[in-house]
């Protein structure tokens, strides 16, 4: 199977449903001209012209709006947020009309609408430019969010979405686009939306994470069964709707769990799952739960203060040692 | 470039010797810090997004020539050039983009954001248009509490088409605040032109449907900015009318430091380096008057040069903001059940793999 980026694979998904359906149509500044300001939309604009790749000034609550606007009479746009901290000057529109459109007008019209956006932070980018919000989208009733780890997720879900017939958010991460994986060729295959994936299969302990997390996650596991500790990854690929019996099956099997997300501690994607562990897996359970998340302060740009105040696998793995902690595996 | 005058003869007059090379000095010396600010992005010293101000530094150095002590002024993140010629030292301010405790900023802003409460520089903001009501919100201030004084609200030519600048456009007007809308041209933001992104091109018009008085001038000529600015300043002061002002430059490298500029044409960039260099354009209007002879002006290189260098050796020689003080700044109300120092050490350590 070839080996792709996820970028590699997302602009290849875009090029294929451009080329699928006219219906679908791009959206989102600095896609054409400027080619992506992660060069995600390469070349799209010399190939389908700019009917079909549309660049947008800085403007994101109307844009956004135009979109969800344009999807009710039945085109499929495909918009990029530049990086996640700017959909917050959108994130009306998406709440208080995409969200909902489908529902309050009873059923009689949809937002077949995708906004592709990356989220977290690398690099010292500090504190407007670093955040993750995902979970403010998967809060709200009536949108779908995903957020792919790997490049064959990142096309099978992508794929998914613009094919959806509701909004979809789609999470991506700066520090994702350059990593590789197997994507098959000439295989019009889904992620279907929703669905988790059992990434690794392990016995001591559960973790859970999304995106980025996932990577580390693996990297993790890997490292750790070397001290023979095996560690199951549950990839949840979509936080809106939640797959909880992936996760339910996976902690009933290892009876332990750590959560692992990018964004800030308190009320964020390691609270809700925590959450559902305890209510559908409570019996099972030898330890509490251990969640991993963001500190929580506005990130700093002072290189070391902003590394420290993110999540990595030294985190993951403290956690993983205190879930475990007392059993045969660890004293 | 758009056309604009050249420097009107009376303009010249309006200003003193010492003024006019005072004003070289600053633009000189926001070249060179502008310039060695990106061999250190280079040498990773700086990290993030670092915007420069090259080819801006009539623009800048007009509008602070314009200023009083009274005023305040809220940018972009594209604004080492703001807080330095608004008299703070560049030492402090390349600390804050390597980061360092004595950084403008403690270190914990960057590049993007700037700022210094003892010059009244309210700030670089990094979501384009999110400085603009702030500006306006700062002039409300000063209007309820009948202080003197204007705001600047300081944007790129791309942010004027961003609904918080129409909003604040009318709200200004609505409510008589002493604002300057300060747009530096520089004909794109990132990779869209002015033309590609603004239905109306010609930004100081855009005021028109609020009633907001607007004019362009040559940004690459400081004394026409320094012009514009006090004169609208006075009205903004006395009466609460606000204005904007289109001041057109041309930018000299990529959108920020990593930005390889491929969808500009290489050679009608060199040749818009060549043309609209303000600081070239000055050194010969000083020369062809005799204000300036060769030796001086070789002189402010050497000063510059210097300066710049303490200031990136200042910057290397400080300290890093201390882990314990990741949540000093938290809120500025003291509240039970947040985080403390120890909190922050020991999620530093687990962090760092200690444990
Ligand atoms: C709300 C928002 N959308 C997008 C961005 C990304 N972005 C940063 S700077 C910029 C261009 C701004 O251009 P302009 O206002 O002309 O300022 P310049 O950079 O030319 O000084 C964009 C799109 C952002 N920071 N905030
Ligand atoms: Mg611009």
């Amino acid at each position: 199977m070839p080996v792709i980026t996820y970028r590699q694979a997302l602009n290849d998904t875009l090029g294929e449903e451009l080329a699928r359906d006219p219906n679908v149509l791009l959206m989102g500044e600095e896609i054409g001209v400027f080619q992506g300001s992660y060069r995600v939309t390469e070349g799209l604009l010399a190939e389908f012209g700019p009917k079909r790749v549309v660049d947008t000034p800085i403007a994101e609550e109307g844009f956004v709006g135009v979109a969800i606007g344009a999807a009710m009479l039945g085109l499929r746009p495909v918009v990029e947020i530049m990086t996640i901290n700017f959909i917050l000057v959108a994130i009306d529109q998406i709440v208080n009309h995409a969200s909902k459109i489908h529902y309050m007008f009873g059923g009689q019209v949809s937002v077949p609408l995708v906004i592709r956006t990356p989220s977290g932070g690398t690099g010292q980018l500090a504190a407007t430019h670093s955040q993750s919000f995902e979970n403010w989208f998967a809060y709200c009733p009536g949108l779908k969010v995903v957020a792919p780890a790997t490049p064959y997720d990142a096309k099978g879900l992508l794929r998914a979405a613009i094919r959806d017939d509701d909004p979809v958010i789609f999470i991506e991460s700066l520090a994702l686009y350059d990593t590789k994986g197997e994507v098959p060729e000439d295989d019009d295959y889904v992620v279907p939306i929703g669905i988790a994936e059992v990434k690794r299969q392990g016995t001591d302990v559960t973790v859970v994470s999304y995106s980025r997390m996932t990577a580390v996650a693996l990297q993790v596991a890997q490292r750790m069964e070397q001290e023979g500790i095996s560690v199951e990854v549950v990839d949840l690929r979509s936080l809106r709707p939640l797959d909880r019996p992936t996760i339910i099956e996976s902690v009933k099997k290892t009876n332990r769990a750590v959560v692992i997300a990018e964004d800030w501690y308190s009320y964020g994607v390691t609270a809700e799952i925590a959450a559902t562990i305890q209510e559908e897996a409570f019996d099972y359970l030898d330890a509490p739960v251990q969640r991993v998340a963001g500190l929580e302060v506005p990130l700093p740009y002072a290189k070391e203060l902003s590394a420290a105040s993110k999540p990595n696998a030294n985190s993951l793995i403290y956690a993983i040692r205190q879930v475990l902690r007392g059993t045969k595996r660890l004293r | 470039m758009a056309e604009v005058a050249e420097t009107a003869q009376p303009l010249l007059e309006r200003a003193t010797a010492d003024e006019l090379k005072h004003y070289y000095y600053q633009m000189l010396l926001l070249r060179r810090f502008e310039e060695r600010a990106g061999e250190m992005y280079v040498k990773a010293k700086i990290g993030g997004y670092c915007h420069l101000n090259l080819g801006e530094e009539a623009t800048i150095v007009g509008l602070m020539a314009a200023l009083t002590p009274d005023d305040y002024i809220f940018t972009n993140y594209r604004e080492h050039g703001y807080i330095i010629a608004r008299g703070v030292p560049p030492g402090p301010v390349m600390a804050e983009l390597f980061g360092k405790e004595t950084g403008v900023s403690g270190g914990r802003g960057g590049s993007m954001h700037l700022f210094d409460r003892k010059t009244n520089f309210m700030g670089g903001y990094a979501i384009v248009g999110g400085q603009v009501p702030l500006a306006v919100g700062a002039a409300y201030a000063l209007r309820y509490q009948g202080k003197p004084g204007v705001v600047i609200a300081q944007m790129g030519d791309g942010t004027t088409n961003i609904g918080a600048f129409y909003e604040s456009l009318n709200l200004a007007k609505l409510w008589k605040c002493p604002v300057l809308f300060f747009i530096v041209n520089n004909g794109y933001g990132m990779g869209t032109s002015v033309e590609a992104g603004s239905s109306e091109p010609d930004l100081w018009k855009k005021g028109a449907s609020f009633r907001v008085y607007g004019e362009r001038v040559d940004g690459t000529d400081v004394l026409a900015v320094r012009d514009v600015v006090r004169r609208l300043r006075a009205r903004a002061e006395a009466e609460g009318e606000p204005a904007i002002i289109d001041a057109v430059s041309f930018r000299f490298r990529g959108h920020s430091v990593i930005d390889s500029d491929r969808y500009r044409d290489p050679e009608s960039v060199r040749r818009g380096r060549e043309l609209y260099d303000p600081i070239r354009k000055f050194a010969t209007l000083l020369l062809d008057h005799n204000i300036v002879d060769e030796a001086w002006l070789k002189g402010v290189a050497e000063r510059v040069e210097r300066e710049v260098q303490e200031a990136i050796d200042f910057a290397n020689n400080s300290p890093d903001p201390k882990f314990e003080d990741l949540y000093k700044y938290m809120y500025a109300t003291p509240v039970p059940n947040t985080p403390t120092a120890e909190d922050a050490i020991r999620a530093v350590k687990i962090n760092h793999g200690e444990f």
